[in-house]
């Protein structure tokens, strides 16, 4: 092993690693002599910069293995790690406004080092290191949801998220554990061959079962979905939005690779009267109870990001519809609606970011007349909202309309993953319920203060071309799509 | 100009309106008029093209564009029109246009009002010409979504309420459709969406059974179908004029012509095996409607429930399955476009924005302070009556004769309604235009002297409301007098239709 390959291969790593070193040192010399606001910009930037070098860098990669199959680079991976650090870059321009107190630098280097977590992640293919990159990921979620150092709120958040998710961890290592014990392997490909030939046992079931709660409590499914509602309403709100965008790409994209690639062996079967104990069966039982009680909850929430919050449980629930499918369009469909479903997402919190600032609250009532008072705005968050419920002709309707399909696909002959798709869709009509609830404060109730809300033309520019992309995904699916499909065999 | 610019156009249109000043209402108003116009014009230029090319015996579909758009999917962004929806095409652009012009009062938020319209007619349009099921449920959910926004900030009589209802009965209709859409495409071997390739796909009888009502169900939402009509009286009347006319007027049809563009024309062994039932259930609406709308205190709840008895009509004529029903029920729903479209703006505009009531008992003696009104009614109301001369009359006549052939009782428990609708219509005309004059004279005095005038000191009838009513008067007495210019086109095609009797 050669390291100049190995420094190559991770090349867009290592420059954000600087470019987090750079705003830390840079903010350290500033301090004293520039305002808050100035820090953050500068800081902002020096972000901002390392990312699109790392774009730029990702771009040219090569695909490669390193380290005997611990770390992969191919077209697929590229890909995610493009879209993780795109999140990143508008988590960063959102951030710029937001006041998160006087560690600027900290701030600015701890949104990077998670992102170079969620780089590793979407690349690791070996048990240690997605934990690790896992933990890089976590941990520095954590500190940021504390960011807001003179909020009890946040405080209060951060300490439940990191409670969970230390739990979530020790679970997750310990389905390791076992899964190593049995197949006597750490790389997932290898685990994979093993799994195929000893085919279901007791105690890969409880390999399977432990690594799906500590997957579960990641992505925030029912019934292991308690820290996200505090935790979203919590913590400042660009780091919800990285929390709900950023970390859910990632952990979803391995916990596709763990399912669909390692336990390929033992998928059971989540057919509609014949489930069978297996990965799919396990996933059906929680996207069934996610799509419920995220809809359902959703529905008496007052506060936006709360609401948010349960609208992303129930999504992470038709999400696993189409994974469960188990097949290449599943894959695929899981793939292109987190992508669509983060841009989105990203872009409401955005939205709620530069709105709740200025008029001092995150609930419904603060929201009541922002079609008046900020009619862009507005605007762009129709589109995300309507996008999240899944209103054509934009991203997420096409985005749920693939994963139901591919579900629909996986047995068309029998109809057997009918069931899901039913309880999704019906499900997707209460959704809109509470999306609409939220377009009517703002549209339709009148304001108390009728006052024009003036936002930066950078943050309405940026927010803008997410909607754009939002809806181009809608209305020209295919060649994401394709690029996707094609890859997908990469997994 | 070929027939989707008709789409473009009224897309177009919404953006400029956004584009605009918000304080330009005038700049506004005549924007969206001038694009509802445009889109009429292409529609109607391509209507009388068709039309001309049906009167030296031609019949069929004429395409409109049919490009790939999602080919892993196997969608295409495939348009096309023939005699069942060029008339449907056609009563879009006549409702946008007048709709606009019955909204020119409209003062608060001028410039969304005219964008969430034009998006609203945009995508009709869309639904109406789409021949990709893909497609076409992309169009006829993106109808949903404006609904919500003209009803809640726009509308009156809890509008919230009835906004939020029919937004969610059309979300679940459409919800419905999607799971139907769905096992079709995978019954027919999952390669395509494209409507008419599917219909060439025979479906195995037992997946029609079941996916056959899904989709006629869902579509039957929205087209008032009973009992799942609900949204339609309370939505109707929550709605502003222009919205009330669209909704009754068009977006109902939206519903009926996707029972027939996708449930009949994929799942006709379904279609057979639910016949009578559909029957039997539209002739409960036809006189549910009628006789529900008869005891109405709120005048626009009587329009209201009359919309889901003369949509009964409608889906009475589809069940038939024979050539005479069929047309009839095509004709019908361009009639009772028209002629809802009429009676909404008689009430919601030319009465209510001026008394602030449509309370029967509060109305009356309207004849001498409001005479076009009395008259647009009095013209809309016999046409909606069926009498000879308008086109309900021709449309109800034929729906009536196919149920016959079908089954005389269901001819019979038809009629019943035309009874009771020419009942409710001059019990309303008798209230709101007359009543007063015997009110104010028969406390103690006798009767005869008229003394209520006074009462109603109205604005006047202006010019955008005596040119949009005369619109759409003109048309119940062209395709009433020459019902040929439509019908052709309507018997032709339907004739086309597989498994129709003759």
């Amino acid at each position: 092993m050669n390291y100049l390959t190995l420094f190559r291969a991770l090349a867009p790593e290592v420059m954000l690693l600087l470019a987090a070193f750079v705003a830390l040192t840079f903010d350290l010399l500033l301090q004293h002599s520039h305002e808050l606001q100035q820090r953050m910009r500068i800081a902002g930037v020096f972000a901002i910069v390392g990312l699109l070098g790392a774009i730029v860098l990702l771009i040219q990669q090569a695909p490669v293995t390193l380290l005997g199959g611990t770390l992969v680079v191919n077209q697929l991976t590229v890909i995610f790690k493009i879209v993780v650090v795109a999140l990143t870059v508008l988590t960063v321009i959102i951030s710029i406004e937001y006041p998160v107190g006087r560690h600027v630098g900290e701030y600015f280097a701890t949104v990077l080092f998670g992102a170079i977590g969620m780089m590793l992640l979407v690349s690791a293919e070996e048990l240690i290191t997605v934990f690790v990159a896992l933990e890089l990921t976590s941990l520095s979620l954590y500190i940021l949801t504390a960011f807001h150092k003179g909020a009890l709120r946040s405080q209060e958040a951060a300490v439940k998220y990191f409670m969970f998710g230390a739990i979530s961890s020790a679970f997750l290592l310990f389905g390791m554990s076992y899964l190593y014990g049995v197949t006597g392997s750490t790389n997932l490909r290898e685990i994979a061959v093993a799994i195929q030939a000893t085919g279901s046992t007791p105690l890969l079931v409880v390999a399977l079962l432990f690594i799906l709660v500590g997957f579960g409590f990641k992505v925030a499914v029912v019934p292991f979905h308690l820290w996200a509602p505090d935790a979203y309403e919590g913590a400042p709100t660009p780091v919800t939005a990285f929390i709900a965008t950023g970390s859910k790409v990632a952990s979803f994209f391995v916990l596709t690779k763990f399912v669909m690639l390692s336990f390929a062996g033992m998928p059971g079967s989540a057919f509609w009267k014949h489930l069978t104990p297996g990965w799919t069966m396990l996933l059906a039982l929680m996207a069934v109870a996610s799509m419920v009680l995220g809809n359902l909850a959703a529905i008496v929430q007052h506060n936006v990001k709360r609401m948010l919050a349960y609208s992303s449980i129930a999504h992470a629930g038709y999400i696993f519809v189409g994974l469960l499918a188990a097949s290449v369009t599943g894959a695929t469909s899981v793939f292109f609606y987190v992508i669509v479903y983060a841009l989105t997402n990203l872009g409401a919190f955005g939205v709620v970011t530069a709105l709740s600032e200025r008029v001092g609250g995150d609930d419904l009532e603060h929201f009541d007349g922002m079609a008046k008072r900020a009619p862009f705005l507005s605007l762009l968050m129709l589109i995300f909202i309507l996008s999240l419920a899944g209103v054509p002709p934009l991203g997420g309707f096409f985005g749920k309309f693939y994963l139901f399909m591919a579900a629909v696909e996986r047995d068309s002959v029998n109809f057997g993953l009918l069931w899901l798709v039913i309880i999704g869709i019906a499900m997707s009509a209460v959704s809109l319920y509470y999306y609409l609830i939220l377009l009517k404060h703002m549209y339709v109730h009148k304001a108390r203060n009728e006052e024009r809300l003036k936002t930066p033309a950078y943050l309405n520019l940026t927010l803008a071309a997410v909607a754009i992309a939002v809806i181009y995904l809608g209305l020209n699916p295919q060649p994401l799509l394709a690029l996707l499909k094609n890859f997908v065999a990469q997994l | 100009m070929r027939a989707d610019w008709s789409i473009y156009i009224s897309f177009i249109g919404a953006g400029l309106v956004m584009l605009l000043p918000r304080n330009a209402k005038n700049l506004i108003r005549w924007t969206a008029l001038l694009t509802g116009v445009a889109a009429l014009t292409v529609a109607l230029t391509g209507y009388l093209a068709y039309n001309s090319w049906i009167k030296t015996g031609n019949a069929g579909l004429w395409q409109v564009i049919n490009l790939p758009w999602i080919p892993l999917l196997g969608s295409n962004y495939h348009l096309a029109v023939d005699g069942i929806n060029y008339p449907l095409v056609v009563l879009n652009g006549f409702v946008c246009v007048t709709g606009i012009l019955f909204s020119w009062n409209i003062e608060e938020r001028v410039k969304e009002f005219f964008a969430f319209f034009l998006t609203l007619i945009a995508a009709v349009y869309g639904v109406f010409m789409a021949m990709d099921l893909f497609l076409l449920f992309v169009f006829y959910e993106l109808a949903i979504i404006p609904k919500y926004f003209i009803i809640a900030i726009w509308g009156s009589t809890r509008k919230e309420y009835g906004a939020m209802k029919l937004v969610l009965y059309s979300f679940i209709g459409s919800a419905l459709v999607f799971i139907g859409v769905l096992a079709a495409y995978f019954a027919a071997g999952g390669i395509t969406f494209d409507i008419l390739e599917l219909s060439k796909h025979p479906i195995a009888g037992h997946i029609q059974v079941w996916v056959f009502p899904l989709i006629f169900v869902g579509f039957g939402v929205l087209a008032g179908m009973w009992p799942f009509h609900t949204w339609a009286p309370t939505g109707h009347v929550a709605a502003p004029t222009a919205a009330s006319m669209l909704l009754a007027g068009v977006v109902m049809k939206l519903g009926a012509y996707g029972c027939l563009r996708a449930a009949m024309l994929l799942f006709p062994a379904g279609f057979e095996y639910w016949r009578w039932i559909i029957a039997w259930m539209a002739v409960i609406a036809i006189v549910y409607g009628a006789a529900v709308a008869l005891v109405q205190k709120d005048f626009k709840f009587i329009i209201g429930y009359s919309s889901v008895s003369h949509m009964g009509f409608v889906i009475l004529g589809l069940a038939t399955l024979n050539v005479t029903g069929m047309s009839g029920a095509i004709l019908q729903m361009f009639s009772h476009g028209v002629v809802a479209s009429l009676l909404f703006a008689v009430v919601g505009r030319m009465i209510y924005d001026r008394t602030h009531t449509r309370q029967l008992d509060e109305l009356g003696g309207l004849r001498k302070a409001l005479p076009f009104a009395f008259w647009t009614f009095l013209i809309g109301g016999t046409a909606s009556m069926g009498l000879p001369g308008f086109s309900g009359f021709v449309a109800e006549i034929q729906v009536l004769i196919g149920a016959f052939q079908m089954s005389p009782w269901l001819a019979a428990g038809a009629a019943i309604s035309i009874a009771i609708t020419a009942a409710y219509i001059l019990l309303a005309l008798h209230k709101v235009f007359f009543a007063e004059e015997e009110h104010v004279t028969g406390d103690g005095h006798g009767h005869g002297e008229v003394v209520g005038e006074s009462r109603w000191n109205l604005p006047g009838i202006t010019c955008p409301e005596v040119v949009a009513s005369v619109i759409l008067m003109a048309l119940l007495v062209i395709v009433g007098l020459y019902p040929s210019i439509m019908l052709d086109m309507i018997k032709a095609n339907v004739a086309l239709f597989p498994g129709v009797a003759r």
